[in-house]
């Protein structure tokens, strides 16, 4: 385990760096000229804009610009951003926002998604089976941001239970809406998952052998279907905590969230490469850890798979 | 079948008595003779795996539901002339938030525009973007994830660490971050490319899984003893083997593209404005839902409906490829 763990680990190195950069690439690609950009309308001087390019490593080569990047981001020193805030800082005011709400939509869609599976899968073909496929199938064929308008409407404007936007520092009550939105299209993918492998557990060899020795149904439900159901949704689940951190732009942006996504988003609109790219590795970062804990939790739902 | 009465009068006849040289009732053998279960008729042809998997589809209702759902978007992408008389792009600020009138079924939108003919004429754009994607992402996945399955070693370690680098970055953020720099671009190309850069992964892995299962088949054995060559073999036995799960994935995936390309066109970044689409027609109604709820309501509706006929049209023929992983 051990030793997996550690190769694991090692593994991430080059996924990480084959990913800040080609995103640095794609970001120094990007037209126009930052420091123009910083300056607006005004017109700028040759000496303070060199002196800008110098501070900031845009004078330098594409390669050294990158390296140096590199080398700050393994002190946790991103740089500044344009207005002479430090990268970290922003991260630091936006992304905890953005983990409360990625954390509150991933919990949304795991208890539901799980909830409404099993009961579709074990009373499949009931009619309530097909009203939640059917609202599970639409969930999926709507974009997002549809949603995110029509929740937004009725809840907060037609029935004015919920907040219509989230403030600079939003609660629970706040998130609520944008949460469920944002897990919304994930809960149904893992509603059908987890359907279709509590259907076709339910028939297999070692739950007849269960019912046939006298199990009672509750312990061949709990301990034989429904354990070896949730393993390939724990592995959707875990893989799906990072994107929603990236989806949670679109969310962000409708109920006007101050956090992560919007940070790119306004990072991309002024060419901000030191900003993008910083917030892109972390939620590359955050995206391969998942990925590497949902392998950990094999282990511990199938003993069958064991790491050597 | 014609020789069953006889048999029921026999066995009438035992039931009453044991017959001469029996102590007891032996019951009569009334298997059906094996060589009528068994004999198979060697003249035809097997029927394929595609054979078999066209005659579960046809039988399928969700198959036959999307198909004709399918058949509908397209035929209204292709002519949509026939379906909506007027020119999507024909404003009239006079009729600004009408409500349906005849001829005009789902009123008009806050330029004054047909929202009807706007939907019908949105088809298009967003149809392409997801088939042409589709196949982009089929030949450049498929490829890559078949040579590395294939193949396997080194180049096998060189493609995966390449397609790992992809996988952790999540599509819509990928998008975002390089159709920014093609803000000015008028064509739907740079939506597809971009689309098909961050979605080929997907594609890439199931192939290289789906074709190293199918290299350790007993056929490759026989056909590379046979002479043929590696790369022949590839393309004529191996990758035809392989192609059930990839198109599986296909199908379902061209929904996901098309709900991708509306968000990035709500996002401002997506097809040009200029262009009728669906996500950019939502996109524009999204500040009139509280006044006029239906003018987000119809491109909204279309875009649902065509992203679930190709997600059922998936479900249905991975029912029909794969029965060991049946939905229904």
């Amino acid at each position: 385990m051990g030793r997996y763990l550690l190769r694991r680990v090692l593994q991430m190195i080059p996924v990480i760096i084959g990913t800040t950069l080609l995103i640095y690439a794609l970001v120094f690609a990007l037209p126009g000229d930052p420091v123009k950009a910083m300056f607006g309308e005004k017109p700028v001087n040759d000496a303070v804009a060199a002196q800008i390019r110098a501070e900031y490593n845009l004078d330098k080569p594409f390669i050294v610009q990158y390296l140096l990047f590199l080398k700050n981001a393994l002190t946790l020193d991103f740089g500044n951003t344009f207005s002479g805030r430090p990268v970290i800082d922003v991260i630091g005011d936006a992304f905890p926002i953005t983990i409360r709400l990625a954390l509150m939509a991933f919990v949304f869609e795991g208890v539901f998604g799980v909830i409404f599976g099993i009961i579709a899968g074990l009373k499949k073909g009931k009619w309530y089976d097909s009203v939640i496929l059917i609202v599970s199938l639409l969930l999926i064929s709507v974009p997002t941001f549809v949603t995110g308008f029509v929740g937004q409407y009725l809840f907060g404007v037609k029935w004015q239970i919920l907040p219509v936007t989230a403030g600079r520092n939003p609660g629970f009550i706040d998130l609520l809406l944008p949460a469920c939105v944002l897990g919304s299209v994930s809960m149904a993918y893992i509603i059908r998952l987890t359907r279709t492998e509590v259907a076709s557990n339910k028939t297999a060899d070692y739950v007849r052998t269960a019912r046939a020795k006298g199990m009672s149904n509750r312990k061949v439900t709990m301990r034989h279907i429904l354990r070896n159901s949730l393993i390939p949704v724990v592995t959707y689940l875990g893989a799906d905590l990072g994107s929603l951190m990236g989806g949670a732009m679109i969310t962000e942006r409708i109920f006007n969230i101050q956090g992560i996504g919007n940070t790119l988003w306004q990072g991309i609109l002024r060419g901000e490469a030191t900003l993008v790219v910083s917030i892109v590795t972390l939620l590359v970062f955050v995206f391969v850890v998942c990925n590497l804990v949902v392998d950990l939790l094999y282990a511990v739902l199938d003993p069958r798979i064991r790491y050597e | 079948m014609t020789s069953q009465t006889p048999d029921t009068t026999a066995s009438q006849a035992c039931a009453s008595a044991p017959l001469a040289g029996q102590e007891r009732y032996v019951a009569p053998l009334d298997e059906t003779p094996l060589q009528q279960v068994d004999s198979i008729d060697e003249s035809q042809p097997a029927s394929s795996m595609w054979a078999e998997a066209w005659r579960t589809l046809r039988r399928n209702p969700l198959f036959i539901v999307s198909a004709v759902l399918i058949v509908l978007v397209l035929l209204v992408a292709f002519f949509p002339s026939l379906f909506a008389k007027g020119d999507p792009n024909y404003c009239d600020l006079e009729h600004s938030l009408d409500p349906a009138g005849p001829g005009h079924p789902f009123g008009y939108d806050l330029m004054g525009c047909d929202v009807y003919t706007r939907t019908v004429y949105g088809t298009r754009a967003s149809l392409s973007v997801g088939v042409l994607t589709t196949i982009l992402v089929v030949i450049v996945g498929g490829l890559i994830g078949a040579l590395a399955g294939y193949f396997g070693g080194w180049v096998d370690a060189v493609l995966s660490r390449i397609t790992d680098i992809f996988y952790a970055i999540p599509l819509l953020l990928g998008a975002i971050v390089v159709l920014q720099m093609f803000r000015t671009s008028e064509s739907i190309w740079k939506v597809v490319f971009v689309l098909a850069l961050f979605g080929w992964v997907s594609v890439a892995r199931i192939t290289r899984g789906s074709v190293m299962e199918a290299k350790n088949l007993e056929f490759n054995t026989a056909s590379e003893a046979l002479g043929l060559s590696r790369i022949k073999n590839l393309f004529r036995h191996v990758i035809p083997n392989s192609l059930a799960p990839v198109i599986v994935v296909a199908t379902t995936s061209l929904g996901t593209y098309i709900v991708s390309e509306a968000t990035l066109s709500f996002l401002g970044i997506g097809l040009p404005s200029t262009m009728v689409s669906w996500g950019g027609d939502i996109s524009a109604a999204q500040s009139l839902l509280r006044v006029a709820p239906s003018v987000l309501f119809w491109p909204s509706l279309a875009l649902a409906i065509t992203v679930l006929s190709f997600i059922m049209m998936g479900d249905a023929v991975r029912d029909a490829l794969d029965p060991k992983s049946r939905t229904l």
